[in-house]
């Protein structure tokens, strides 16, 4: 009996239950170690300097009134920086300090330490720089042709997808131009983090990022340094969507800890943490859609332009999904996608969640509701008539082979009770809020409609893997992967996949870095779930298979997991390039005042594939942070 | 740093003694990087977040819009001295976690005073007056929907109708 009832408990934690977060406890208490509530003996602050021109020629930096200031002990420039001069994602064209030309709002021109964080802010802000203003190139479209404001060129990336029949033309056709701006993820705990040198050349840094093993090795080759003599530890993540994945401070932090032989914390103001990450990339995109009377569609033409901005960062991939999800989760069989990523002078733009589909969703669901009107047909049967299902092809020719269920998605979201309406509401109820000045008399509710789908992990050729150990000791299985959990739950999954393959109750996670396991690729693109989940499910069934066959503990058993190969796009955009897909349907229930254009969204109701639920109350902590993002792209 | 101070401050029920601190320093930043309370977080440290929020002699304050020095003799609660009766958790650090309401975690402490501090002052707010009440602390992860879960499930435990509605929430 007591035997049952353990491992009904047991499986309480087990997957498809709402096990609890292993970190909820320190988080409700505040005890959690963040990375910017980390501190070290004989620690000083360091602090950037940047640009306040969005383009400029740097005649001159003199730093020595900021070396004058009592209680500094460093201030580094270009000169500082003893290997590559540049980093990147995809591309090395991000400069550890400008020294040339600036070509951006904040970018980084030299790094402070100092005793006090009002010291290092006081010291850069004495550092004096000569700058000769030059013009910049701001618009996205014109910087296709434009004079290269970089010896690189202007356009990141540009492709084509052409699908079936370009010729061929409907019997009703609707055009648009859709324009999406700038985003900003705003995670909540800005940049931060403490980097200790080692005293033998080495450094270990300690930092809130989305991938650990590619932030070393932009980092030290930057130091100039074997990869070996730099080591990172997740710090505690406050939230990332996108904008940890590129090198924010780490290099700084490292260079200043290595010159002053101190540990140097630094800490982004929000201000700081808005010029000092990518955002999501503004886009323009032409669209028409053609259509038989009974609205089957028949071609997708789209001409898609995003702004990178100074630097490349992932540019590109972002580019590739704009273009794949160009059409939506439609059989579409005819298609021509045109797409450009190009470097401007605005802030660079790169990872935020949904990753370039989420640009041309608001233009491809705008289409589909032009269309419908132009139609006189319902834009939900219009949807549901061009639904994508199991057996279809994307644009780019690949099969879908896995579940698509867009159908039901329209079904069951269409069918959702609709919020009433109160006919007296509470002023506070009103669009814009108490004290705004909304008339009742001119407040109607409006519904609306659309569909999204996304890839799931690295797409385009990209080799994309998770190393995990697990190891069994005294019936205490640990747990080593280096995936960032950022507050998506990875910890708690991790916990219940080996509590449900080994049949433990304690399962310890190791602190997640790169000195002792293999990279656990980055914790974006949904990836972490299926892929370092993976790589712990077949660690642990490793370990599972030996103990069954006999053997005593402790065993240890490491798996670096990959999912399916993918290809790169062909010349025409053809190629199977993704992994797999994630299709969502959302109902928008909204009251607009008509004269003021003030809105209030009363409801979202949403239909998900989200494959098979490992956490329940994880899933929807992932659906409702993701709609409200959303509705902040939407509405502010 | 040119102008410093020396202050007593009460937090939590203990005197704490800040010994030169420049008088620019934020009541936070003396919490966090002087008197080792890292709870109260640094999200924006303009007061917009309410990620820093503590009670100050009672009050909900953001804890960056507040000078250090200037805080000296008062009382201020931060999130690691929250009533927690007989127990390891407060009721409301509780729910946060059995309704799913962390997640990255860095606005937590923050909310977790201010539905304290509300709950305080209203016992049975509405579900307008529990926005309205939360409306100045942002969170990025959650989308508010398992923070409002949590409050609400705080709000029916604390008026006896039972911690039964939490467990069937998830």
């Amino acid at each position: 009996m007591t035997v049952t009832t353990d491992r009904q408990e047991r499986l309480r934690e087990g997957l498809g239950h709402s096990a609890k977060r292993p970190d909820g406890i320190p988080k409700v208490r505040g005890s959690f170690a963040f990375s910017s509530d980390l501190q070290a003996d004989g620690m000083v602050w360091g602090h950037i300097l940047r640009s306040p021109h969005p383009h400029a020629r740097i005649r001159s930096i003199d730093i020595g009134p900021a070396l004058a200031v009592p209680g500094v002990h460093a201030v580094l420039t270009a000169d500082d920086v003893p290997g590559d001069k540049t980093f990147g994602l995809e591309h090395a064209d991000q400069p550890v300090f400008a020294h040339d030309v600036v070509m951006h709002i904040g970018e980084a021109l030299a790094a402070v330490a100092a005793d006090h964080p009002d010291t290092a802010r006081r010291a850069a802000r004495a550092i004096v720089v000569d700058y000769e203003e030059l013009e910049p190139l701001v618009d996205a479209e014109a910087a296709i042709t434009a004079e290269p404001i970089h010896p690189d060129g202007n356009v990141f990336a540009e492709l084509v997808i052409r699908h079936g029949d370009p010729t061929a033309v409907g019997e009703v056709v609707v055009e648009g131009t859709y324009e999406v701006g700038m985003q900003d993820q705003a995670f909540m705990g800005p940049e931060s983090g403490l980097a200790v040198p080692d005293g033998e050349g080495g450094v270990d840094l300690h930092m809130s990022t989305q991938w650990l093993h590619v932030d070393r090795d932009q980092v030290a080759n930057c130091l100039g340094l074997s990869h070996d003599k730099v080591r990172m530890t997740l710090a505690g993540v406050g939230g990332a969507f996108g904008a940890r994945e590129d090198v924010s401070m780490q290099v700084h932090l490292c260079l200043l800890a290595l010159h002053t032989s101190r540990p140097v914390k630094m800490v982004f103001t929000r201000e700081e943490s808005f010029l000092g990450h990518v955002h999501r990339h503004p886009a323009r995109m032409h669209y028409r859609h053609h259509s038989l009377r009974d609205g089957k569609l028949v071609k997708v033409e789209a001409r898609i332009v995003l702004d990178g901005g100074a630097y490349a960062s992932t540019s590109r991939p972002v580019l590739v999904n704009a273009a794949c999800f160009a059409a939506g989760p439609y059989d579409v069989p005819n298609a021509l996608i045109e797409g450009w990523a190009v470097r401007t002078n605005n802030p660079s733009c790169g990872a935020m969640r949904g990753f370039g589909a989420v640009q041309v969703c608001f233009a491809h669901e705008a289409q589909m509701d032009r269309l419908a009107a132009a139609l006189g047909m319902d834009p939900v049967e219009l949807r549901r008539r061009n639904a994508m299902k199991t057996g279809d092809r994307l644009i780019t020719g690949q099969l879908i082979a896995g579940t698509a269920p867009v159908a039901a998605l329209i079904d069951t979201c269409a069918a959702a009770p609709l919020p009433a309406e109160d006919p007296d509401p509470d002023p506070m109820a009103l669009p814009g809020g108490a004290g705004r000045t909304a008339d009742r008399g001119r407040v109607r509710r409006g519904v609306g409609f659309a569909l999204g789908f996304k890839n799931l992990m690295y797409s385009a050729g990209f080799d994309d893997y998770s190393t995990a150990r697990v190891r069994l000791e005294n019936g205490v299985a640990t747990v080593t992967c280096a995936a960032a959990e950022v507050g998506q739950g990875f910890v708690t999954l991790a916990q219940q996949i080996v509590r449900e393959v080994l049949e433990v109750d304690e399962v310890v996670l190791a602190p997640a870095e790169t000195a002792s396991i293999g990279s656990a690729g980055s914790t974006s693109a949904s990836r972490q779930t299926w892929m370092s989940g993976g790589a712990v499910e077949r660690a642990a069934l490793a370990v599972r298979a030996r103990l069954d066959a006999g053997e005593q503990e402790p065993i240890e058993e490491t798996y670096e997991h990959h999912h399916p190969p993918t290809s790169p796009l062909d010349a025409d955009g053809q190629g199977d390039a993704h992994v797999s897909y994630i299709f969502a349907a959302h109902r928008a229930v909204v009251d607009v005042d008509l004269d003021l254009g003030l809105v209030r969204v009363v409801e979202i109701a949403t239909s998900q594939d989200v494959g098979r639920v490992l956490n329940p109350v994880q899933v929807v902590g992932q659906i409702e942070g993701g709609i409200a993002q959303g509705v902040g792209l939407a509405v502010m | 740093m040119s102008e410093t101070a020396t202050f007593r401050l009460h937090v939590n029920g203990t005197e704490r003694v800040v010994e030169g601190a420049w008088v620019g320093e934020s009541l936070l930043y003396v919490l966090r990087e002087r008197l080792g309370l890292p709870g109260a977080k640094n999200a924006c440290e303009q007061g917009e977040c309410g990620s820093c929020s503590v009670l100050l002699d009672g009050t909900l304050v953001c804890a960056c819009l507040v000078l250090g020095a200037s805080a000296a003799e008062r009382e201020v609660v931060t999130v690691e001295g929250l009533p927690n009766g007989d127990g390891d958790l407060t009721d409301v650090q509780q729910a946060f976690i059995d309704e799913g309401a962390v997640q990255c975690g860095f606005c937590t402490p923050g909310l977790i005073v201010t539905v304290h501090d509300l709950l305080e002052r209203n016992p049975s707010p509405s579900d307008l007056e529990l926005r309205e009440a939360i409306s100045g602390n942002l969170c990025r992860c959650t989308g508010y929907g398992r923070i409002l879960a949590a409050a609400q499930a705080v709000v029916a435990e604390r008026s006896g109708s039972g911690r039964s509605q939490r467990e069937t929430s998830a």
